[in-house]
């Protein structure tokens, strides 16, 4: 079932069109949301939020449409902006627990999750100092405290490693993993590093110019892409080439000894190295071309631009 | 099992009422007034006029009790206890409540705006309306511990000394400590609130809100001196209210205005005046508190 589903989404802010009639529904466990600046990637967040009212069109959380039922829908979500949000004053432990208790949790509960969350981000040392006196990587930390603390069905998390040094990344990647695989949670993860969407998620969407320009499976593109290879022969290739075809596969010589091939469903690699032992070609290279998100990316602003 | 081991779960459990949940920022909020002994010191100091009223009260009744301790208590007979007696009392409370709003309103929006917190209250199943009222309730509970709480138990004491004849004849003082109050307490909170939002650094909406009061006022008698007018009396907040309270208390619907130029206004002009303020401090909450704010 599509967690997220867009109807002709429009949403314009001071005048100026943000979101352009976003129509589709979405399903992936973790959706990345990809663009350049400017491409409304936090306007959409906000509008799932409930933060903007659309301007025409709606969309549904969790089945919920954010026009009428927001009050629902933020019971269920999680969100964890992308800027520095907390009160300087306030210590860590007070804070989470008085958001907890603003999602709807007793007092005596929201104290308990409290306590468990800051220890689950790894701040159970620190909980009780003021959040002013918290490191970057500290307060990206007890963001994402105060996103999971009612234990949402939905957690939207805007730039979650902006600003982390590699430790504190790395960290930050594991226990958003740990929560998407450990948890039954949708994760929508808003990110300028390619790298980042590549380690959390499992579908991305590419927003340009308040469009989506590409939404797709990652896995999928990564298994489409390894039937497509890259290969360096040395000596007669011509027979190889030969059973190749024979087998299914679609090849392209460039210049003597390289070769573009597509392999079919049914051929594995392996089948190219038995066939080259027997027409005695030496494979000296072989690589399988994986288009990698930022290959992913770039099409999608070019496709963008045309 | 130690809170220290247990990990990350979903949250199952009940979950509170809707309707009472605006109350959860007052009660963060007095926490952290009642903890500190400034506070603390400030609110005992503010019910020191109440204290003295019930002395005079409860010796107004008992005048030959003091004299049978030796002390001459005859100016006491001249005191009368009616809408004048409270009248004077609430003026002194004007002041003092509004100190009090000095010192604890600016402290309530502005951190909030300053560190960006609104969009984490507001991504909460919480309403903008629910955080002004929530806010605002932090200034009503403790201003209202220090103006018509104590003032309806002085009402209650005088009734219990006196009878329920004075309690009956006085019913209009009862009425005018809750209406006035509530408008004052209103008034001056929802400016607080107002300038907390505006200007998102404590000191600065502290000094502001003062700035308002006192430089307002000067204005206003400047301008009636300029001018020639006497409407420029209604940019001195203190004196709509005054108005107000002497038309609630003493039933005078004409105000009497004491610098020049001298003459009267309508008394019913102060209570428009402070309802304009009040509305124009919403429009500015309304304008402030958002969860995000669209630069155009």
């Amino acid at each position: 079932m599509a967690f997220i589903e867009l109807d002709r989404l429009s949403l314009s802010l001071g005048g100026r069109p943000i979101l352009k009639e976003l129509t589709g529904a979405y399903s992936g466990r973790c959706i990345g949301l990809l663009g350049p600046n400017g491409a409304g990637k936090t306007t959409l967040l906000q509008a799932l939020l409930g933060f903007y009212p659309p301007t025409s069109g709606t969309a549904r959380v969790l089945g919920l449409d954010v026009r009428t039922q927001i009050r629902e829908i933020r019971h269920r979500i999680g969100y964890m902006p992308e800027n520095d949000a907390f009160i300087a004053g306030m210590s860590a432990i007070r804070f989470v627990r008085m958001m907890a208790e603003l999602s709807g949790l007793p007092p005596e509960a929201a104290m308990e999750r409290a306590h468990e969350t800051l220890f689950y981000v790894g701040l159970g040392e620190a909980r009780y100092r003021p959040l002013g006196t918290y490191s970057l990587g500290m307060k990206q930390m007890a963001k994402l405290a105060v996103a999971i603390v009612h234990g949402p069905s939905m957690v939207i998390l805007d730039e979650p490693t902006n600003g982390l040094d590699p430790a504190g990344r790395v960290r930050m990647i594991q226990l958003v993993r740990e929560i998407r695989d450990t948890h039954d949670i949708n994760l929508i993860i808003s990110s300028h590093l390619l790298r980042d969407i590549e380690e959390f998620c499992d579908e991305v969407m590419i927003m340009k110019d308040g469009r989506v320009v590409t939404y797709c499976n990652l896995e999928e593109e990564r298994r489409a892409n390894r039937k497509f290879l890259q290969l360096e022969t040395r000596g007669e290739n011509s027979a190889f080439l030969e059973a190749a075809e024979l087998l299914g596969c679609e090849c392209a010589v460039d210049g003597r000894s390289r070769v573009k091939m597509v392999l079919p469903e049914t051929v594995e690699i392996h089948d190219l190295y038995r066939l080259a032992q027997t027409h005695t070609t030496q494979i000296r290279r072989l690589q399988y071309k994986r288009d990698s998100l930022q290959d992913i990316f770039m099409k999608a602003m070019e496709a963008g631009k045309k | 099992m130690a809170v220290y081991k247990r990990t990350y779960t979903r949250y199952s459990g009940p979950l509170t009422s809707e309707r009472g949940r605006f109350a959860i920022l007052p009660r963060y909020a007095l926490e952290s007034v009642l903890s500190s002994r400034f506070y603390t010191v400030a609110f005992m100091l503010a019910l020191v006029p109440h204290l003295i009223a019930l002395a005079l009260i409860y010796f107004r009744s008992h005048i030959d009790a003091l004299s049978g301790l030796g002390i001459d208590a005859r100016a006491l007979q001249i005191l009368s206890i009616d809408g004048g007696f409270f009248l004077n009392l609430f003026i002194v409370e004007t002041f003092i409540s509004f100190f009090m709003v000095a010192l604890l309103g600016p402290g309530l929006i502005a951190p909030d705006l300053a560190n960006n917190a609104m969009p984490l209250y507001l991504s909460r199943p919480f309403s903008r309306v629910e955080y002004v009222i929530g806010k605002l309730s932090v200034l009503l509970a403790v201003t209202s511990l220090i103006t018509w709480v104590p003032g309806l138990l002085l009402f209650g004491i005088q009734t219990a000394l006196t009878g329920l004849s004075w309690s009956w004849d006085n019913l209009r003082v009862l009425v005018a400590i809750l209406l006035g109050s509530w408008l004052w307490l209103l008034t001056i909170s929802l400016i607080a609130l107002a300038l907390s939002a505006w200007v998102k650094w404590r000191p600065v909406a502290a000094a502001a809100l003062f700035g308002i009061f006192f430089v307002s006022a000067g204005f206003g008698t400047v301008s009636n001196v300029l001018l020639l007018t006497r409407w420029g009396t209604l940019l001195n907040l203190s004196s709509a209210m005054r108005m107000v309270w002497r038309w609630l208390f003493l039933s005078e619907t004409q105000y009497r205005i004491a610098t020049p130029p001298f003459g009267t206004m309508p008394a019913w002009t102060g209570l428009v005046t402070l309802c304009a303020v009040c509305g124009l401090a919403l429009l500015l909450l309304a304008w402030k508190i958002r969860p995000v704010q669209v630069v155009r």
